[in-house]
């Protein structure tokens, strides 16, 4: 199956039809919720949690000995909670930097649940065999209901964000300041905090727990390259996330045996380092253009600036005065001498040179005061 | 230490430039003590401010200044102690109370504009969920006038200059129309223009009565800017009129230094 063929067949094809719409809400949940990850600077928290939750899916297994993917993502809804509360209370009564903690908890539960996996493996039970889809998931175990339940979700998600923008929004710039104005932020923080564990457990059965935190971190760090208001940032990072969903699947169906984990976040990965050159405000790409285009301009400015210094000895501005003048001040050239005469800023007449009234009034309003203006 | 406080708001002659001070306490602190981790940065602090005065808070980095606002303001929790405004709890008296955080303490690159920020001055007064209509817009425009940083307002934060984020931060709390307004440094970093453009915006807020407390380095332009002043380092060396505390004895007491920078007059 080629591209084209997938993208036909994905409206008819249920199982395809499936995993398509799963990764995409998957990839616009967690795009969002990573938003506010990213801006609190706190990369390290999707990892944490998506570590934290693989022994809550092996204990399950060792309790129900059942392979129901419901019971065994509320095993990892459990101890991802009870991981991410354990790093709250680190860095609050311990003084540990937020990292440390992160880091601790990370190797900590993720070495437990590596323990308990191999317990499992050496069980003679014919169900332990695909816990491992876990660690780096398996997209086309994909059902409906798992669907719904993601679908659910990022309702749910969605419509918290909305009701409390405002709140989310002074809290991720000025966490004391939003305190001294009254609002609840230990509420706040833990609600947010609460949706990026439940969008991680939903994604652990399709990207798995080692690249999850990818899904949280990529469509953010692209979208913020894009704009400077945190609800364009927001939409952008859902999009970027559900485009990669999409477009992962869609790879990984038409190439066989590529498993779609991966090359959702390769896909995602790739919207990150696009953005990162070509984003016009942040870009690589056009702060290296704006950087050339400054020196050019200061070059010519230069020039006119010590062309202004000549003419102003002069009670007529628009005095003639030979272009040899010029040829000891450095950074002058021919070609800057013609920028200045198509910017109608001098005029040429042989070997001679002479400032514009433009030219002049421009010259002279150089350097002394820095634009204020905006938009 | 407490009735020689008390001493001197009776014994202040209001002077034509401050109201007179009525004896209501603004802000009041009770055995304040605050600790990070074991050593306390903060150690018993008794403290009254006197409403309607412009203090200046002095004492050397690291002295407990930030530490002793964040703690009046329930950032922090302290070890020991009680902070009341106007009589009753902090909890009870937010809507009184104004911050302005040192500026280094936010990342400026967040993704929003200068006037976003100034808005987040009426959250408090709108409460959970409800969202700023045009009133609190208009209020927060009125705000950045003030500060003169209308021209701003569209302006992404990361693009102000320090001053400019300094300016936006006082905007913010000038929003939120408060009787008590704490500030932590609001001189940090600026140049002599803004510097006097601040004070003057400070001077208006005690001329309406307010009451206006300023962690403050400078302590050349203490006498000139502020009527009173908190002498700071761990413990609270001395609080009252600049006239008749602000000298070198005080000074030596609180940087550890000898002190000759006698005052003018
Ligand atoms: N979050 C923190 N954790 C541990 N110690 C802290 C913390 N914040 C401040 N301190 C310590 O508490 C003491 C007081 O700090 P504080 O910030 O209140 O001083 P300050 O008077 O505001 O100083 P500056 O003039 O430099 O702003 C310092 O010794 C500082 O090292
Ligand atoms: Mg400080």
């Amino acid at each position: 199956m080629d591209i084209t063929e997938y993208f036909s067949l994905v409206f008819t094809d249920y199982t395809l039809r499936t995993i398509t719409l799963g990764t995409a809400l998957l990839g616009a949940v967690t795009g969002m919720l990573g938003s506010f990850a990213v801006l609190r600077k706190q990369s390290l928290l999707g990892d944490a949690i998506s570590h934290a939750a693989l022994p809550g899916i092996a204990i399950a297994f060792l309790i129900t000995g059942a392979k129901d993917s419901n019971i065994l993502l509320l095993g990892a809804l459990v101890s991802g909670l009870v991981g991410t509360f354990w790093i709250r209370a680190i860095i609050t009564k311990t003084h540990l930097k937020s990292d440390t903690a992160l880091g601790l908890i990370l190797s900590l539960f993720f070495g437990f649940g590596m323990l308990l996996l191999t317990f499992i493996q050496k069980q003679p039970n014919a169900n332990q065999a695909g816990l491992d889809k876990y660690l780096f998931g398996q997209a086309a175990t994909l059902v409906e209901s798992d669907v719904w339940m993601m679908a659910i979700v990022t309702g749910i998600c969605l419509f918290v964000l909305l009701l409390f923008w405002k709140e989310f929004k002074t809290l991720l710039f000025d966490a004391d300041y939003t305190k001294t104005l009254g609002f609840n932020t230990k509420f706040i923080d833990i609600l947010i905090t609460t949706f990026i564990v439940l969008a991680i457990v939903l994604g652990l059965q399709t990207v798995g727990v080692v690249l999850m935190s990818a899904m949280l971190l990529a469509p953010a760090a692209a979208a913020r390259q894009w704009t400077n208001s945190l609800a364009t940032m927001v939409f952008l990072a859902a999009i970027f996330g559900a485009f990669s969903g999409v477009f992962g699947t869609a790879i990984s169906a038409s190439q066989n045996n590529l498993s779609t984990g991966p090359v959702i976040v390769l896909v995602a990965a790739v919207f990150v380092v696009f953005s990162f050159i070509f984003s016009p405000s942040r870009g690589l790409l056009f702060k290296q253009i704006r950087f050339i285009k400054n020196r050019r301009d200061l070059e010519l400015h230069k020039t006119l600036a010590f062309m202004h210094h000549i003419a102003e000895t002069h009670e007529n501005i628009s005095h003639p005065h030979a272009i040899k003048l010029l040829n000891n001040f450095q950074g002058f050239t021919k070609k800057t001498l013609q920028k200045l005469v198509e910017k109608n800023y001098a005029t040429i007449d042989g070997s001679m040179w002479s400032l514009t009234d433009l030219g002049f009034e421009t010259a002279a309003n150089l350097y002394t005061k820095q634009s204020t203006e905006d938009e | 230490m407490k009735n020689k406080t008390e001493e001197n708001i009776n014994d202040s002659e209001p002077n034509k430039e401050t109201p007179a001070y009525s004896g209501v306490l603004a802000v009041k602190v009770d055995d304040l003590t605050v600790a990070y981790n074991y050593k306390p940065v903060l150690w018993d602090i008794d403290l009254e401010i006197p409403e309607g005065v412009l203090m200046a808070i002095v004492g050397p980095n690291g002295a407990g200044k930030s530490t002793l606002i964040k703690s009046i303001l329930s950032i922090l929790k302290p070890i020991a102690g009680s902070v009341t405004i106007y009589g009753k709890p902090y909890d009870k008296q937010r809507k009184l109370v104004a911050y302005v955080p040192q500026k280094g303490s936010v990342d400026w690159d967040f993704p929003t504009t200068a006037l976003d920020v100034v808005m987040m001055g009426t959250y408090g007064s709108l409460g959970w969920i409800k969202r700023p209509r045009q009133k609190e817009k208009k209020a927060a425009l009125e705000a950045l006038e003030k500060v003169g940083m209308l021209a701003f307002k569209s302006r992404q934060i990361s693009q102000l200059s320090g001053g400019q984020q300094q300016r936006i931060f006082l905007a913010r709390a000038l929003v939120q129309n408060a009787s008590i307004y704490f500030m932590d440094e609001p001189f940090q970093g600026v140049d002599a223009t803004t510097e006097i453009a601040i004070i003057n915006i400070l001077k208006e807020l005690r001329k309406a009565g307010k009451t206006v407390i300023v962690v403050h380095h400078d302590l050349q332009t203490v006498p000139e800017y502020f009527d009173w002043v908190t002498f700071l380092n761990v413990k609270k060396i001395a609080t009252g009129p600049v006239k008749d505390i602000f000298n070198d004895d005080n000074l030596t007491k609180t940087y550890g230094i000898n002190y000759k920078v006698s005052i003018q007059e």
